[in-house]
């Protein structure tokens, strides 16, 4: 079963409030498994990698590479994926492949002949978002991944004129914007979260060409920086007030 | 050494039992040290890597929680592949992977926990979730396996401050713990309020050495009564004496904070230790570096006729090596942690006396 003409792909997608993870080989998606209610992602995750390997009859020790949706997203979510998915292809010494969720969320819409936005929900009343055209096999994305105010993609929405089909949750929670733009077209829930399934697909193809990135390499894209403003008072120099919290130990 | 998935990992209890050479893969990411070590039979340290954050942290003059998540997603690969080489292990020696899964920072205990998951996976071996104030109790343990029990641990550091009395692996017992500050944070914060920077702890160590412990009464709180701790009303006074004394030496004022908060440490201590009839008394977590402790904890210990464990600079610290220690008697007691288990950043000592 292990030979080396055989490439098989597990994916893993923790970005958004979903928990995703699939397969893949030469014949398309073997399996995948989304759950975007329920427990939260670190209790989920390694159980459903399990079921997906144990249920597809394919041994881990089988997988040739593993394909992370490295964000944007929700941080504490995209880091449960990005640090299981990099133990799993360091401990199998495979290599690994980041695919954006932006970039993942315009993927199944590939056939639209529309202008496609994909909008992620970053909560804080921002989000993150892409615009994408179709070409042919996929779809070929235009601009930076952005954060911004719903407003913000509402008016980069009106730049860009013509029709616009706008997909994930970000586009559904500020669904009642967007319908104030005229020619723009909401994807439903079906459409809300980056889809593993797709994630294997685009990483299979991607490993076929060898475009791999090496564990200790991988990075997520956070596009927001940290937060580290938390005051504390300080002897005859209450100007440097940048705290934290907790210590060593 | 263990074959991989040579114990069984669940069943009735007498099947438990982990072959006693079990080498057992231990991670720690539930602050600002991101380590990785490999042990073997819950005592013998075949490598311990530890890489800490603290020059990451020090410009915010404390642990930042999203920046130390990050600095773990980048770190922890490396850490776990030196952790390995130096073990001179391959892995399917590895008969277990485990991970701190609380108390500490929710994001970072994830880190790990959800590296050490997908290990256990791939390798086909338990996963087992280890309290972190267990970890530190163990740490005695691997430096000097002599130590029998009945014996109490004082652990200090900056996220925990506590009394815990040991009668045997597994059976342990909270005594008092803090109100409020834990030692360290007090340290932390009193450091910083002074200009001296972070971590506090070793900066207010250092100054001290110039400084009359002497030269200002602080308050001991809770001195002589029951085993808690309270250190927040001690920082409020160092803050007030300083208002009203502006000129006051920064030397003469950590070492007086200093001796305030050794001296309620090392009393509860030696009347915890005589409460439960304690052999040994041992001392565990960041604070456990402080100078002054050590030598006053040891002074008391010979006068009292107990065995005393001062733990080197390395083991007082947040480490892995203490992880896997513990996940060796964790196993042993409780057989593998499920793939489902989270983090808990609230995460208790329990109680385990008497019940
Ligand atoms: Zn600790």
């Amino acid at each position: 079963m292990a030979g080396g003409h055989l490439m098989l792909v597990l994916g893993i997608s923790t970005a958004t409030a979903q928990v995703g993870c699939a397969i893949a080989g030469h014949e398309g998606i073997i399996a995948s498994f989304q759950s975007s209610k329920g427990r939260r992602h670190a209790e989920t995750l390694a159980p459903a990698i399990e079921f997906l390997s144990v249920q597809a009859r394919v041994p881990l020790r089988e997988i040739s590479a593993v394909a992370i949706d490295v964000g944007p997203g929700l941080f504490t979510g995209l880091r449960v994926g990005i640090s299981t998915a990099k133990a799993l292809a360091s401990t199998l010494r495979v290599p690994m492949i980041g695919v954006t969720s932006l970039d993942l969320l315009a993927f199944p819409v590939r056939w639209s002949d529309r202008r496609i936005v994909s909008v992620v929900d970053a909560r804080r009343g921002e989000v993150f978002f892409s615009f994408y055209r179709q070409v042919p096999g996929g779809v070929q994305r235009l601009s930076e991944h952005r954060v911004g105010t719903p407003a913000e993609l509402c008016s980069e929405i009106q730049a860009v004129g013509g029709e616009v089909l706008a997909v994930g949750d970000g586009a559904i929670r500020y669904r009642d914007d967007l319908a104030e733009l005229t020619r723009v077209e909401v994807g439903d829930g079906s459409l809300a979260y980056p889809s593993p399934g797709s994630l294997v697909e685009l990483a299979h193809a991607q490993a076929l060409r060898e475009e791999f990135v090496q564990p200790w390499e991988l990075e997520p894209v956070y596009l927001r920086k940290a937060d580290a403003e938390i005051n504390w008072q300080v002897r005859e120099r209450p100007d440097q007030g940048a705290g934290g919290l907790g210590g060593p130990g | 050494m263990t074959e991989p998935g040579g114990q069984v990992p669940s069943g009735p209890a007498e099947r438990r039992e982990p072959a006693t050479g079990l080498t057992i893969l231990g991670i720690e990411t539930s602050c600002d040290e991101t380590a990785a070590a490999v042990v073997t039979g819950g005592h013998d340290v075949l490598s311990s890597v530890v890489s800490s954050q603290v020059d990451i942290h020090a410009r915010y003059g404390g642990v930042v929680p999203e920046i130390a998540s990050r600095a773990h997603v980048e770190l922890l690969t490396p850490v776990v592949a030196q952790a390995m080489v130096e073990a001179g292990v391959s892995d399917t020696e590895i008969g277990a992977v485990a991970a701190t899964v609380g108390p500490g920072l929710v994001g970072s205990l994830l880190v790990g926990v959800s590296a050490a998951k997908a290990m256990a996976l791939v390798w086909g071996v338990p996963f087992v979730g280890v309290n972190h104030l267990e970890a530190h109790i163990y740490a005695a343990f691997l430096e000097d396996p002599a130590l029998e029990p009945p014996m109490v641990v004082l652990l200090v550091s900056g996220g925990h401050t506590m009394l815990v009395a040991f009668h045997g692996h597994g059976r342990y017992e909270v005594l008092g713990s803090t109100v409020d500050d834990a030692a360290g944070e007090a340290f932390d914060k009193v450091a910083r309020y002074l200009g001296l920077g972070y971590p506090g702890g070793p900066a207010i160590d250092r100054v001290s050495m110039q400084g009359d412990p002497e030269a200002i009464a602080f308050p001991r709180p809770l001195r002589g009564e029951g085993f808690d701790f309270s250190f927040s009303g001690l920082k409020t006074s160092v803050v007030n004496h300083v208002r009203k004394h502006p000129d006051v030496r920064t030397e003469d004022v950590a070492a007086s904070f200093q001796a305030a908060v050794v001296d309620v440490l090392v009393e509860k201590a030696r009347r915890a230790a005589a409460s439960i009839g304690a052999t040994a008394l041992c001392l565990g977590g960041g604070v456990a570096a402080n100078s002054l402790l050590r030598e006053r904890l040891l002074d008391a210990c010979v006068v009292d006729g107990l065995h005393a464990f001062l733990p080197s600079r390395a083991m007082c610290t947040d480490n892995a090596a203490m992880v896997a220690a513990a996940a060796w008697y964790r196993l042993r007691a409780d057989g593998p942690t499920g793939l489902d288990a989270g983090a808990d950043p609230n995460l208790r000592l329990p109680s385990l006396v008497g019940r």
